[in-house]
């Protein structure tokens, strides 16, 4: 039974720099910033970071799962407030739950969490899904 | 600085975009979806993102393109994109503000197949000053 406050089973998602090099191909996104320590640091950065836009696919896939297929997420929306920091050879947690806010007929808002390392990475981020 | 009499203005994409069943493949493998007759939620970014770049980046707007960060993203996904949908993107910058030095630019996209407006989407953009 799904109803406001409901609360979507915990996904955890593992990136490492394949993922984001994979993530940068798929995406057209090339920025080196997702892939050259050198570059990263450069720029003031602690190392590579993931692409925001891929934290937010890997959620959307959270979603997509729970509403059973890409076509019914009709909206979806996030605000990137802290990079995943993404070293070499290491595997990165980004942790996903989100939770029922509304339900208005087919209509399903769902309001996302997503963490990596203990640490909030999305803000705002919010879906309305179609049943 | 970005020119600020570029806001509230479209911009139409010259060229055409088409969806190819091979970049929904590759997109979807990247965050595990196996079921690839739609496009997954945010797989229009492939399409927007570069678009914004090559009119974000015209000398006559003036965005450093290394200097930026993505601070927001919004879809609203009208129905799902699919391979063979031929796009035409219209971007608009919507607002342009200064916060502590840094410039904050509101786009949204539309992306329209024919007269079907099937995606728009919404980015802030932050050039770090």
């Amino acid at each position: 039974m799904i109803e406001v406050g409901t609360i979507l089973p915990t996904k955890v998602f593992y990136l490492d720099r394949g993922l984001l090099k994979a993530y940068a191909d798929a995406s057209g996104d090339q920025n080196p910033i997702h892939q050259s320590e050198e570059f990263a640091l450069s720029v003031g950065l602690p190392n590579v970071i993931a692409h925001g836009m891929l934290t937010m696919a890997l959620v959307g896939k959270f979603i997509t799962d729970w509403a059973g297929g890409s076509a019914n997420v009709k909206e979806f929306s996030a605000r990137f407030i802290k990079p995943v920091i993404v070293p070499a050879g290491e595997k990165i947690d980004l942790t996903v739950t989100a939770t029922v806010v509304e339900i208005d007929g087919a209509k399903i808002k769902l309001d996302c969490a997503a963490t990596s390392a203990g640490v909030k990475v999305l803000g705002m981020a919010k879906a309305v899904i179609i049943q | 600085m970005i020119n600020p009499d570029s806001v509230g203005r479209t911009f139409d994409s010259a060229d055409l975009v088409t969806v190819t069943q091979s970049e929904i493949d590759a997109f979807a493998v990247v965050i595990g979806e196996t079921d690839t007759r739609v496009a997954p939620p945010t797989f229009s970014i492939r399409i927007t993102l570069s678009q914004f770049e090559s009119i974000l980046t015209q000398p006559e707007i003036g965005v450093d393109w290394q200097r930026l960060v993505h601070g927001d993203q919004k879809f609203e996904i009208y129905r799902p994109v699919i391979a063979g949908d031929i796009f035409k993107c219209s971007a608009t910058i919507e607002t342009l503000r200064s916060v502590a030095g840094n410039e904050i630019i509101s786009v949204r996209s539309d992306l329209h197949n024919g007269s079907e407006l099937v995606v728009s989407s919404w980015a802030t953009l932050v050039v770090r000053g």
